[in-house]
């Protein structure tokens, strides 16, 4: 794995770093790309995330509701298209983090579930 | 009417189309510190050169009122002229009429001069300021952009196709700059996306300046799309022209020779430039100025993956493309952007018969999730592909370390380098001594009494062993171990004799380049 040594700021232009691949270790500057690159996140079957940015059209369901794997929860509005979002699992909704009308970035959590294992 | 009267008729008509968009839209070109069309073509042309065609021709729609309108040119400039003597085809949108906008007769007069480029197997310089698709116009002006992308792609290869971003350009116009092979942008006046701020922020609601979104840093820094960036428009053509002076008119030729001269020995001695420990980054560019000819190096993509760098000199007057590992940035690794950036460079390089000269001094692919998820096993590829495709004379001298897939694909003995030369200082092995010898001597280090002892041990035998270049020597994967001071010597000799090389592949339609 390469890896930071120094405390990095992203944002500086270039910055002075110490690499290390497959063990051996480099003095060498890190570019900004790099630095601005985002951190990896592991897939949280529990969350239903916008999969891409838009508007909250409707929303089917309440906190405390019980769905089944598929079952409609809410449309996404996004680029002209009314996308409908279903249950990955089945489960008890969580949290509904938005509200009719919302716009919300890509990724955002819409809602959260507590998965019946 | 006699001649003279006729004469006075076309002067008076000229006149009208040659004022553009008028005094008023002049004025607030200028102001935004912008050339008008007319006065970028006369400053990057030859004086007197430049030859106007299609000034006459007329917009060709109807709805909306727009056949009331009068838009000279239809908001495009082209002709043919020279640079340093060089044949040109040429064109420059005129946003001062119509915000430079494109509709039929403007893309036709585009498609016309592409014509003439590629008939006459000149290279094609477009100058885009454009609002992009004229509205008005409809599926017209999208037709016009599919017959120029068209057009883009089938001169790619056969004439040097060159693109100057001189204010907007937009929505489906950014993609004929996408095709051309070399992108020029300017500060603060090249703007170049896909969807524009406004669009962004009402579909979703993500504020960002034009300039943060699409300016002529983004392109040049992070996103790769521009090859060139300066500070000024007149800085600008000054790099077109010397791009120009080490590219052929066309894939049937080669690049005129220059003077032979000597590289500036006293600024770049090249014994000194790479420090003894391993570990240690050096400007690999000042390698590169040991070797070339008066220690010029014309470099592209400058601040855009340079963990790579690209860029043409010349060896005893002859244009060559360099391409090397830059152990400065990120150690000089081989990664997503970086792997593209020099494999388009190889494919132009190929396409146009320049010689390619490869320093390598990498320790492999860059590790990591993001680089993995980015897809680095397509985007690496590339650089095989190119390599392995490339049939101009390829010469490679591995400086430090050629590690692993990065040793390979460096433009190695196996993807038919017609020379490989290595400096005593060369490691090439499947991989660093450290992580080598941790996984060879796994065992024999945990068992032992004292494993950091044994793992230092172990780490040295390795290094003496393997990391050098009398391995690869041995069997016949490098030509020749050489005094770093020779290098010179040996690249001219090796492009002397490759310069009657003449290869072949398979015959086939196309490959298929991971793409």
């Amino acid at each position: 794995m390469a890896k930071n040594e120094e405390n990095n700021n992203p944002g500086n232009s270039a910055q002075y770093i110490t690499f290390n691949i497959e063990g051996d270790r480099y003095d060498t500057f890190a570019n900004r790309k790099f630095l601005l690159r985002k951190p990896y996140k592991p897939a949280a079957p529990d969350q239903i995330k916008a999969f891409m940015p838009g508007v909250v059209q409707k929303i089917y369901v309440n906190k405390g509701d019980k769905v089944k794997e598929g079952s409609k929860v809410l449309v996404l509005e996004a680029m002209k298209m009314k996308n409908i979002m279903f249950a990955p699992a089945a489960g008890y909704i969580k949290n509904v983090n938005v509200k009719k009308g919302q716009m919300v970035p890509k990724n955002h959590v819409l809602i959260e579930l507590e998965l019946i294992s | 009417m006699s001649i003279k009267l006729k004469t006075v008729d076309l002067k008076k008509r000229m006149q009208q189309a040659l004022q553009g968009g008028g005094e008023k839209a002049i004025e607030k070109q200028v102001a935004m510190g912008k050339m008008t069309a007319r006065e970028r073509i006369v400053s990057l042309l030859d004086p007197n050169s430049f030859h106007e065609y299609d000034l006459f021709v007329e917009h060709a729609a109807k709805d909306f009122d727009m056949d009331k309108k009068f838009l000279p040119g239809d908001g495009v400039i082209t002709g043919t002229g020279t640079i340093s003597g060089f044949p040109v085809c040429i064109y420059a949108q005129d946003f001062t009429v119509a915000g430079g906008s494109l509709g039929l007769m403007h893309a036709r007069k585009i498609t016309k001069i592409m014509d003439h480029a590629l008939k006459l197997k000149v290279p094609i310089i477009g100058i885009n300021d454009s609002g992009g698709a004229r509205i008005q116009e409809g599926v017209n002006s999208l037709a016009g952009y599919g017959e120029i992308f068209y057009r883009n792609t089938q001169a790619s290869g056969v004439i040097p196709q060159i693109s100057v971003i001189l204010g907007p350009c937009a929505g489906g116009a950014v993609y004929s700059p996408a095709l051309t092979d070399f992108v020029f942008v300017v500060d603060k006046i090249s703007k170049m996306f896909i969807t524009g701020p406004e669009v962004i922020k009402s579909v979703l609601g993500e504020e960002i300046s034009m300039e943060d979104l699409g300016g002529a840093k983004v392109h040049s820094e992070i996103s790769g799309n521009a090859h060139f960036f300066s500070e000024s428009e007149n800085e600008c053509f000054q790099q077109i022209k010397k791009l120009f002076t080490y590219i052929p008119w066309n894939n049937s030729k080669k690049a005129d020779p220059f003077p032979k001269k000597s590289p500036n020995l006293k600024l770049y001695d090249i014994e000194k430039i790479i420090p003894t420990d391993p570990r240690q980054p050096y400007d690999v560019r000042n390698i590169i100025k040991a070797v070339s000819d008066d220690s010029e190096f014309f470099e592209i993509q400058e601040n855009f993956a340079a963990n790579i760098v690209i860029g043409f000199g010349r060896i005893n007057g002859q244009t060559v493309g360099f391409v090397a590992n830059q152990p400065l940035v990120l150690a000089g690794v081989l990664d997503v952007d970086s792997s593209d950036k020099a494999a388009r460079f190889i494919r132009f390089c190929d396409s146009f018969n320049i010689p390619l000269v490869t320093f390598v001094d990498l320790p492999g692919y860059l590790p990591g999730i993001d680089q993995e998820h980015s897809g680095v096993i397509r985007h690496g590829a590339k650089v095989l592909y190119s390599y392995s495709e490339a049939t101009v004379p390829k010469t490679t001298v591995i400086l430090r370390k050629a590690y692993g897939g990065g040793y390979i694909a460096m433009c190695s003995r196996h993807l038919r380098a017609d020379f490989v030369f290595a400096w005593p200082t060369a490691e090439i092995a499947v991989m660093g001594p450290e992580g080598a010898a941790n996984i060879i001597f796994r065992h024999a280090i945990a068992n032992s009494d004292n494993p950091e002892e044994t793992r230092k041990r172990k780490i040295s035998e390795y290094r003496k062993k393997f990391a050098n270049p009398y391995v690869a020597a041995a069997h016949g994967y490098i030509d020749a171990v050489i005094e770093p001071s020779e290098t010179r010597k040996f690249v001219i000799h090796a492009l002397e004799i490759s310069s009657q090389k003449s290869e072949r592949g398979p015959k086939k339609k196309h490959g298929i380049p991971p793409f």
